[in-house]
């Protein structure tokens, strides 16, 4: 909770709940992964949507087949929310473990609600941490009638939540019966019940509750989602209409949301046998006319990598999505890392360049999808879309887009055309463009689309000259791009000691750590790039503004010393300021981590601070 | 209607302005009732074919200029895909749309233009280490999928384009640049695999009779599935000799499927898959009573759509976004 609230766990004066008033709460539920912990996660999220508040989570589930301890951290704030936060206001467990693996995300003095059916609190900690104990669990039991199962505790754990926290009771209201409704009316009856039950708990060892500030009138409604779905969503925005995929953690939301969601389009998304197949159809379906989806994680798009070699010598356009998740190999399945924008860059055989772009956040996994197919449209090019698992589960609130202004209708155009030379070298763009199988050409004579290096309408050459051309064309375009891409501009001053650099999802702990930073007179500014590959040009004129340049990436620095993305701009800019901080425990940045780091890093480089 | 519902030559009419099943397809409306005139072998050839001279694949691709030609197809309709292989450079050779993809990997290419575009019939040509080596995965799902596809294997049992290592269809003994004492590895049946796989066409023909290649390629592509066609085609640089017992003109025999053989009988076509070389030419099974992978779609398509009738693509994603709140 912001600072407002550190007089929240100072010995009450009186024996009557105070209400305090807080800007954020950071809440961390901790439990088993079949208690439904992501459920009241969900509902605080979706409930600080429709409360104008910004929201942003944090979970993890145990890559088990059934069961293990799982989180789920939720913050929500009256003002601007960056990141999932460092340390818990609250912490609510469901078991032993729980709680001790737990205790120490919580600040000093924070509160620890626990279920005191299953938690024996350890006096060591009951000075540090205020403890509130509730039988949760026999609670439930006793308020759904007895059955002796406990489900629906997370239900009424949400209650106990409600009333500390002040929330919006007819809106959790509403929450749960959308939720729960449809199924058997006793099963939202029985919700209601636990949550109820849970609300009007006594908390009189509590004697706090909290109110947040009333935030800022948005000008729209939010929704709220994760970015898988936000990307998903985004692709059928751009008006994809087919794709493919192989099942693999964590980007098999997104083939899901896809199967089930694009027959009401007119389209579909095909389950392969392999990811190899999944690449090839999707390609298959682009040729076919309309910009086709793949996706993949880790090992996955490693398997994808030939066939994507084919899209850069044909010059065929599709969106690869690269869920990054733990690796190498098989891996960290459920955990975040930034280790793929090597192959996202790089990885294939040949000359092969391809566009990459990395989402800096769940709203921008919406939009970054839509720009993904129209650059890919647009310079009949494969874009890889690197997201990663960290936004892929985590959930945020933003403001609803135009749908009607934004969807696109991609459908291919069949009429005939005169005459159809596919890689055209006397265009001034150089940028190719195919027709769809079905077109007539009038001249009679047709493009073969291929992996072999190539003359203008597609068939074989083995020509010196045709192969330094055909290469430097498909380079060229992509130099045309970077010119395309919006120009950059730091987060903070333009000039100062440290530019924090990042990449994708660590947009937001690194805008807070350089907040957090300038608070207390330091002169660090961030850098987030979304435009991996090419690089969006000036940025060495960025640099110049700054003494120390600090890549910061969920990577390993490698034998070098360097993260990927620090030792791409250190071969393209040759500038010895650049450095790397990296870390790879598979856990997103805090940003106390990022800030600790940056000063010592500083500090060794001679005293950077101002 | 879309040449995948319309074997019957006469019915090959042009392509309606609005595909069904595809969306928002743009296309300019052919004159009312003109009756287009198919494309002549001149129209439809392009280079000249890069093979040893003797190839048999030179017999299939003057079959293949032969069956569109008779069949009175356009370049709106069709479209031929290969993947890596001496075989696998026949769309070159076609003067229409077509493409040349990775090695292994044309069949779910081709299931990806198949999927999106009913209106178009996908060829696809290829080699035996092609279809059962590397892309023997996706030779099993296209088959138990049922795309709906033509799919011309030319099987040489050697490979060509490498020059002469051993394929997953050498015979045991096959002396090769990768088995220099003769091959070791049992062969693959590529009559028996796709038989087992579950494709719904399965036919076997040769390329030194010509007649019969043109048969099976008209049967194949009147069938609303994933049709298979097994053609040996020789290779004279690397495997000569290698088809002579199925060739008269070399003292082979060439021995059709009995008269009597039921096509419809999984069990026969199986066993009939099992004699030995040179075996029998003909149609071994066909299954026209399982829908095709197309169908399915489009019928799932059909019932989703039904529930938002009359809603533009963004007021559907508007409902989801309103759940979202």
């Amino acid at each position: 909770m912001s600072d407002t609230t550190t007089a929240a766990v100072a010995a009450p004066s009186g024996g009557a709940a105070k209400i305090l008033k807080i800007n954020e709460a950071v809440i961390r539920i901790a439990g088993n992964s079949q208690d439904g912990i992501q459920a009241i996660g969900g509902f605080l999220a979706r409930l600080a949507g429709r409360s104008e508040q910004e929201v942003m989570t944090f979970m993890t589930i145990p890559s088990t087949i059934s069961g293990g301890p799982s989180i789920f951290q939720v913050r929500i704030g009256s003002g601007e929310v960056l990141s999932a936060g460092d340390e818990a206001d609250m912490l609510l467990c469901f078991y032993q473990h729980s709680y001790e693996d737990h205790i120490k995300s919580l600040k000093l003095g924070g509160i620890v609600l626990y279920d005191a059916d299953h938690v024996q609190p350890k006096p060591e900690w009951e000075e540090n941490y205020r403890h509130v104990g509730v039988n949760i669990s026999s609670l439930t039991v006793e308020a759904i009638g007895g059955t002796g199962r406990d489900k629906g505790k997370n239900i009424y754990a949400m209650g106990l939540l409600a009333k500390i926290f002040d929330l919006n009771i007819p809106k959790i209201t509403k929450l749960i019966e959308e939720r729960f409704g449809g199924k058997d009316q006793s099963i939202v009856a029985n919700a209601l019940t636990c949550f109820n039950a849970g609300y009007s708990h006594s908390l009189e060892n509590l004697l706090k509750t909290y109110q947040f500030f009333e935030p800022e009138k948005k000008d729209r409604t939010q929704v709220v989602m994760n970015g898988n779905e936000a990307l998903a969503y985004g692709l059928i925005a751009a008006g994809v209409r087919f794709g493919a995929g192989y099942p693999i953690t964590p980007w098999t939301d997104i083939m899901e949301l896809l199967r089930r969601e694009l027959p009401k389009y007119g389209g579909t998304f095909i389950q392969t046998e392999d990811e190899i197949a999944a690449i090839s159809m999707a390609l298959g379906g682009s040729y076919a006319g309309r910009v086709a989806v793949t996706g993949s994680s880790g090992p996955g798009i490693s398997l994808k990598t030939e066939a994507l070699g084919w899209a850069s010598m044909a010059e065929m356009p599709i969106v690869i999505v690269d869920v990054q998740r733990g690796g190498p190999s098989t891996g960290m399945p459920t955990n975040v890392e930034q280790s793929d924008l090597n192959i996202a860059c790089f990885g294939g055989h040949g000359d092969s360049p391809r566009v990459v772009l990395a989402p800096t956040g769940v709203e921008d996994c919406f939009y970054t999808a839509i720009e993904a197919v129209n650059i890919a449209r647009k310079y009949s090019t494969p874009v890889i879309i690197l997201t990663d698992q960290g936004i892929a589960t985590r959930i945020e609130a933003f403001p609803e887009p135009n749908l009607e202004k934004i969807c696109q209708d991609i459908s291919p155009d069949l009429t005939p055309v005169p005459e159809h030379k596919p890689y055209d070298l006397s265009k001034p763009d150089g940028i190719t463009r195919h027709l769809a199988p079905g077109t007539k050409i009038l001249n009679g004579i047709y493009p073969i689309p291929t992996g072999l290096e190539h003359d203008e309408y597609g068939h074989p050459t083995g020509s010196p000259k045709l192969h330094s051309q055909m290469t430097a064309k498909r380079r060229n375009k992509l130099r045309q791009l970077a010119w395309d891409i919006p120009k950059l501009k730091t987060y903070g001053p333009n000039e100062g000691q440290i530019l924090l650099v990042g990449w994708g999802s660590s947009q937001g702990p690194i805008k807070e750590a350089v907040d957090r930073a300038r608070g207390i007179g330091e002169a660090v500014s961030g850098l987030s790039l979304k435009y991996i590959n090419p690089l969006p040009n000036g940025l060495e004129q960025i640099f110049k503004g700054f003494n120390h340049i600090f890549v910061v990436e969920l990577n390993d620095e490698g034998i070098y010393g360097y993260g990927q993305l620090a030792a791409v701009l250190r071969a393209r800019y040759c500038d010895p300021r650049i450095r790397a901080i990296n870390k790879s425990d598979g856990l997103t940045w805090k940003v106390k981590e990022i800030l600790d780091r940056t000063r010592t890093l500083a500090g060794n480089l001679g005293g950077a601070q101002s | 209607m879309s040449i995948l519902t319309s074997p019957s030559p006469t019915n090959l009419n042009p392509i309606p302005p609005t595909v069904a099943g595809v969306p928002g397809i743009t296309t300019t409306t052919p004159p009312a009732g003109a009756e287009r005139k198919g494309l002549t072998k001149k129209e439809i050839a392009a280079d000249h074919p890069t093979w040893c001279p003797g190839c048999g694949d030179f017999s299939v691709l003057a079959l293949y200029f032969k069956l569109i030609e008779k069949r009175r197809m356009v370049h709106e309709q069709i479209t031929t895909v290969a993947g890596i292989g001496c075989s696998s450079r026949f769309p070159y050779f076609v003067q229409a749309h077509g493409v040349h993809f990775i090695h292994g990997r044309a069949l779910p290419f081709a299931s990806g233009i198949s999927l999106s575009r009913p209106d178009l019939h996908v060829f696809v040509f290829g080699g035996d280490g092609d279809a059962f080596s590397i892309g023997g995965n996706h030779f099993t799902h296209t088959a138990r999928k049922n795309i709906k596809m033509t799919y011309c294997v030319m099987d040489n049992w050697v490979y060509g384009l490498t020059k002469k290592q051993t394929s997953p269809t050498s015979p045991l003994g096959f002396k090769s640049k990768t088995d220099q004492w003769g091959a070791v590895d049992h062969p693959i049946n590529p009559m028996k695999q796709a038989i087992a796989a579950g494709a719904t066409f399965v036919a076997r023909t040769t390329h030194t009779n010509p007649n019969h290649v043109l048969q099976m390629m008209e049967a194949a592509m009147d069938h609303d599935g994933f049709s298979f066609i097994e053609c040996l085609s020789e290779c004279v640089e690397f495997y000569e000799g290698a088809f002579d017992a199925s060739n008269p003109r070399k003292g082979g025999v060439f021995t059709e499927v009995p008269k009597d053989h039921d096509v419809t009988d999984e069990g026969a076509a199986y066993k009939l898959a099992g004699n030995p070389f040179p075996g029998n030419f003909g149609i071994f099974y066909k299954n026209s009573a399982k829908a095709t992978k197309n169908a399915k779609e489009a019928e799932i398509v059909k019932s989703h759509q039904a529930k938002v009738a009359g809603l533009k693509d963004w007021q559907i994603l508007q409902k989801n976004f309103d759940r979202m709140k």
